[in-house]
């Protein structure tokens, strides 16, 4: 399933680790392994995404085995497997956002930044994908963009247009 | 305007502040609960409220606490579901933005009440932002002595910590965000053990919904009887709905439980009708896991009766004519659109969140996806309807978790009450491609705009 994409060793800086241990502070004593999902959420912010050897260095850092780091990362769905463009588009494609236009939306992202779903711009700095009710149906359609999934609400093709321009700059 | 409990306050300038909270009267509750209560007060005085859990399941919030196992010099947890990822229900991302003090006072009284010592916001990872806000919030409340040792000086202790989740649906299933906490996938476990006796690393836990928290306060500023008189029947209090899809003003309003249905979408302290003056065509009343409703049947009962926004009154004629208040995540369809794309959205919904231990959900919302996409797609054949009908019927009960019933409903009731609209995919599969099928003819309309 997991694809070793990246086999450099990875090292976390300091600030990283003190990060990681305030985290690991939050639960009882060797329940540590609660700590995973954050410690991975600040891994893919500092490095655009979750590779293999970054997980084993989490795996080490939490002492549990590296399956019990990919087998997480690869079920839930907002860690990325893959490198990505830097900023990541993901746009809400269920039910109510469809009801008005999120489907016209993403035709019209895909044609401005002209890769499919999942792929990623030349110049590195895009790639986009269709995601799963994001709990903003009153505000739709919307998107949101890591690491602090930031949101966009009630988009319009001009919105997707000033967006990918501001993010250019 | 009809009483508000939870968002009265909402408009005032800086509320999201502890200051401002705090000077429009704000942890009154922890104060009145932890100087003059004993915590099975607190749990008496939720009983008396009648209050059901909001997440969706609507179980008297009272009487889950009351079976909270209590064995010697174990551990108890309160974790708070913050994982909102029911389509069409957006209610929790609202309170938490823009009034995070309200859950945390929640979080407060409703910990004492159980005896956590470190209770957890479980919340969905992509809500980074109010994350950010929980825990600004709760440096707050700790830095002004409402959290951490001996609170008030009553000798009570509470950590509170906020849990983000990696992006699953599922983890709003109370055992899946158990194990979520624990740094596992979000697994569903079976049972019994019931998480009261076996929850969050094998001790005693609660799991209760946003509003659910917030809800106490009230209740313990006024009383449980207080919060009682509001609403109606065993539907007490008031509820946070989630309105969205094709009306005038969506967003999120908090009801007397008990409102009528056609007030609710009609009036302009409400949804304000239909957008772009088209007609309503259908309601999934309380997030997309419920059943979908044809206009007629979602503004009247079987009977006739005026049909209210409550759990009874929403759930009258069962899933032949009615359908559930669910988690209050109100979807409204105009004329235009198309209950097969809909159904078929849902379907691949329901197979991406599948945790897939379980066979009838993996396999059958697979297979309700495809089928589904086919028809809409202009592929369908007569026999696929019915094929349809008994996938869902063979998920529906069979599975680990309620994902699968959850699956199963919305395409159930699109066909029962829609089946022409499906036959007409498969009579015109190229018309089909081109056009709506619009209102046709099932749906007598009583408010017709
Ligand atoms: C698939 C699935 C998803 C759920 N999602 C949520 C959710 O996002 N938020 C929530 O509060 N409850 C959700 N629930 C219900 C919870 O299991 C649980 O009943 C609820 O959190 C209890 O809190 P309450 O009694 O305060 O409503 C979900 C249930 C299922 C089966
Ligand atoms: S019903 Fe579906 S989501 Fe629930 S445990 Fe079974 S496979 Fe997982």
């Amino acid at each position: 399933m997991l694809k070793v994409t990246e086999e450099q060793p990875i090292e976390f800086s300091s600030k990283l680790i003190t990060e990681f241990n305030e985290i690991v502070t939050r639960y009882p004593e060797e329940k540590q392994k609660a700590a995973l999902l954050p410690i991975l959420h600040l891994v893919q912010a500092e490095y655009g995404w979750v590779s293999v050897p970054a997980m084993d260095k989490v795996a080490e850092h939490l002492d549990i085995k590296p399956i019990e780091v990919y087998e997480v990362a690869s079920f839930y769905s907002m860690y990325f497997l893959k490198p990505q463009g830097k900023y990541v588009l993901e746009v809400c494609r269920t039910g109510p956002c469809c009801l008005v236009g999120a489907e016209k939306i993403m035709d019209y992202m895909e044609k401005q930044l002209g890769v499919k779903e999942g792929e990623v711009t030349s110049d590195g700095l895009f790639s986009w994908r269709g995601v799963e009710c994001l709990a903003a149906c009153g505000m739709a359609p919307v998107l949101q963009i890591g690491p602090e999934y930031t949101f966009h609400e009630h988009l319009t093709e001009e919105k997707v247009d000033q967006l990918i321009q501001e993010l250019k700059k | 305007m009809a009483r508000k409990l939870l968002l009265e306050n909402i408009n005032v300038p800086g509320i999201n502040t502890f200051d401002v909270y705090r000077q429009q009267g704000g942890y009154r509750a922890v104060e009145k609960a932890l100087k003059s209560m004993s915590p099975d007060d607190v749990v008496e005085e939720v009983k008396k409220s009648g209050l059901r859990g909001r997440g969706g399941a609507g179980f008297p919030t009272g009487m889950k606490w009351s079976f909270l196992a209590k064995p010697e010099g174990k551990a108890r947890y309160l974790v708070c579901n913050a994982d909102e990822s029911e389509p069409g229900t957006f209610k929790d991302r609202y309170l938490m933005t823009y009034l995070p003090h309200l859950l945390i006072e929640g979080m407060i009284v409703s910990s004492f009440a159980l005896g956590a010592k470190v209770s957890y916001i479980y919340v969905r990872g992509e809500m980074m932002p109010q994350i950010r806000i929980l825990e600004k919030a709760i440096a707050e409340a700790k830095n002004a002595g409402f959290l951490g040792k001996n609170i008030l000086g009553s000798g009570y202790d509470l950590e509170l910590y906020v849990q983000p989740g990696g992006g699953a649906y599922i983890c709003g299933e109370e055992t899946a965000l158990i194990e979520s906490l624990e740094g596992k996938r979000g697994n569903p476990r079976i049972k019994p053990p019931f998480p009261a006796i076996s929850g969050v690393w094998g001790c005693p836990t609660v799991v209760n919904n946003v509003e659910s928290i917030a809800a106490v306060v009230p209740i313990i500023n006024d009383g449980g009887e207080e919060y009682a008189k509001i609403g109606n029947g065993r539907s007490t209090g008031t509820k946070l709905i989630s309105a969205s899809g094709n009306i005038n003003k969506p967003g999120v309003y908090e009801i007397e439980l008990g409102l009528p249905v056609e007030e609710f979408i009609y009036s302009d302290d409400y949804c304000g009708g239909i957008a772009n003056s088209k007609r309503l065509k259908a309601v999934v009343a309380g997030g997309s896991s419920v059943p979908i409703l044809p206009a007629n049947l979602i503004l009247k009962t079987i009977t006739g009766e005026p049909r209210l926004m409550s759990y009874e009154s929403l759930s009258d004629g069962g899933f032949q004519s009615g359908s559930m208040l669910g988690s209050g995540g109100f979807i409204a369809f105009d004329e235009d659109q198309c209950i097969v794309r809909n159904t078929w959205n849902y379907a691949r919904f329901y197979h991406h969140e599948s945790c897939g231990q379980c066979s009838p959900c993996r396999e059958g919302t697979g297979w309700m996806e495809k089928v589904l996409h086919r028809l809409e797609y202009g592929h369908g054949k007569m026999s696929d309807i019915d094929l349809l009908v008994d996938v869902a019927k063979k998920i529906e009960g069979n599975t680990i978790c309620p994902l699968g019933d959850a699956a199963a409903w919305p395409v159930a009731s699109a066909i029962r009450h829609f089946r022409d609209e499906f036959e007409w995919h498969v009579t015109h599969p190229k018309e089909a491609l081109e056009r709506n099928y619009g209102l046709a003819n099932y749906a007598e309309f009583t408010n017709a705009i």
